[in-house]
């Protein structure tokens, strides 16, 4: 048995993901992924879902060829990210090698009422993700090996998978803004410059 | 030998080179698509070769459609232009992650070909084909469709305007008559 006292917390790791973030493009999954990253700070290069459930790895990917020279890390969780393990095979055939996809692991649905997901039985999604064919894909449990993966993920030698298990805790939420209209605007204005204002 | 396309043939048996996915290719490059997220349909089988032959876009083999429509959200806001290709079945398993372009005002273009349509013989291709484009405008949507071969390209034109200069999601329906429709019972002769 796993001693959940020894269990990363959440937002520490999110807190280290993005430590120095430079340039970085972040996509958070829907709930929780998504507080955490805005605990860390709201910023115009982060797209922080609201819903959409599925979409956070797919939205790497599209974004990660879309600016080859940017490095891209998708924060998620596991309820998430099992909804769509499909993408997994997608990004492992295209090979982006600025593309960071880190699944916050806690075993849980943790909007919902903290049932359990099919990790909580076992299903190794860092495994799933090798078998696809991403060489870099790790199950994380220690701050070192979080460090790590922040290191990857500005490395550009991706793509890179990591299941980092955290303590099942529900935390005080913190939003960004709500509006889809708002965060795309922020987003591609910060990154692709002023002319994205313009049609 | 005269050129098959140029040979004028009835509507049940589109020609075997048809040129209107040539046409598309067109207007989809003068639109600056540079993603194409794909799952495989025959109708689309010589937009999707004419695609891989070109080095400046990024052809994406999708293993189902709702992938496509998140990652041309994310090419979006790295600032490029997509196109997702999928048959009218795979509509329905992009329900919820349309509301991802619906409400954060994005661009996205789908070109769908039509099943459960025009001249249909296998039964279970009814009940998506019927609700492709009821699905879709309930998911807001901007709907139009095309039935033969010459309007396909002005119509695909016409949905990437819409898409790309008002940001919003638009599909244009391809049906059944422009494609020609199967009959199981001659193929499971041959």
């Amino acid at each position: 048995m796993t001693n959940p006292n020894a269990l990363l917390h959440r937002r520490a790791v999110v807190d280290e993901l993005l430590r120095d973030r430079g340039d970085l493009l972040v996509i958070a999954g829907l709930g929780a992924p998504n507080w955490d990253v805005s605990a860390t700070g709201d910023h115009p290069n982060n797209f922080p879902l609201w819903g959409a459930m599925g979409s956070a790895a797919m939205m790497g990917l599209g974004l990660a060829i879309a600016q080859p020279k940017r490095k891209v890390l998708v924060i998620t969780g596991d309820g998430e990210m099992l909804m769509s393990v499909g993408a997994l095979a997608t990004i492992a055939v295209e090979r982006p090698a600025n593309l960071t996809v880190a699944v916050l692991d806690n075993e849980r649905f943790g909007e919902t009422g903290m049932q359990k997901t099919h990790t909580a039985s076992g299903v190794d999604l860092a495994g799933m993700a090798a078998a696809a064919g991403i060489r870099t894909a790790r199950i994380v449990r220690t701050a070192a090996e979080v460090t790590d993966i922040r290191d990857l993920a500005h490395q550009g030698s991706g793509p890179v998978f990591a299941q980092i298990k955290i303590h099942p805790e529900a935390l005080v939420f913190v939003l960004p803004p709500a509006d889809g209209g708002i965060l795309t605007t922020r987003f591609r204005q910060s990154v692709l410059g002023d002319s994205s204002l313009y049609n | 030998m005269a050129d098959p396309r140029l040979k004028k043939t009835p509507s049940q048996t589109p020609a075997a080179l048809p040129s209107w996915p040539d046409d598309v290719y067109r207007v989809l490059k003068e639109a600056d698509v540079r993603q194409v997220g794909v799952v495989p349909d025959a109708g689309h089988s010589r937009l999707i070769r004419t695609f891989e032959a070109d080095s400046a876009v990024r052809v994406v083999t999708l293993t189902t459609e709702e992938e496509g429509v998140a990652m041309l959200a994310g090419a979006w806001l790295g600032g490029q232009r997509g196109v997702l290709l999928l048959q009218s079945s795979g509509v329905g398993n992009c329900i919820n992650m349309l509301s991802l372009p619906s409400i954060c005002r994005m661009p996205l273009l789908m070109l769908v070909t039509m099943r459960g349509d025009w001249g249909e013989f296998n039964p279970w291709q009814i009940p998506m084909g019927q609700g492709t484009a009821a699905v879709l405008e309930a998911m807001g949507v901007i709907v139009t469709r095309a039935d033969e071969p010459d309007a396909v390209a002005p119509t695909v034109w016409g949905a990437a305007n819409l898409a790309f200069n008002t940001w919003r999601p638009a599909a244009v329906l391809i049906g059944q008559r422009v494609l020609g429709a199967k009959h199981f019972k001659e193929l499971a002769r041959k």
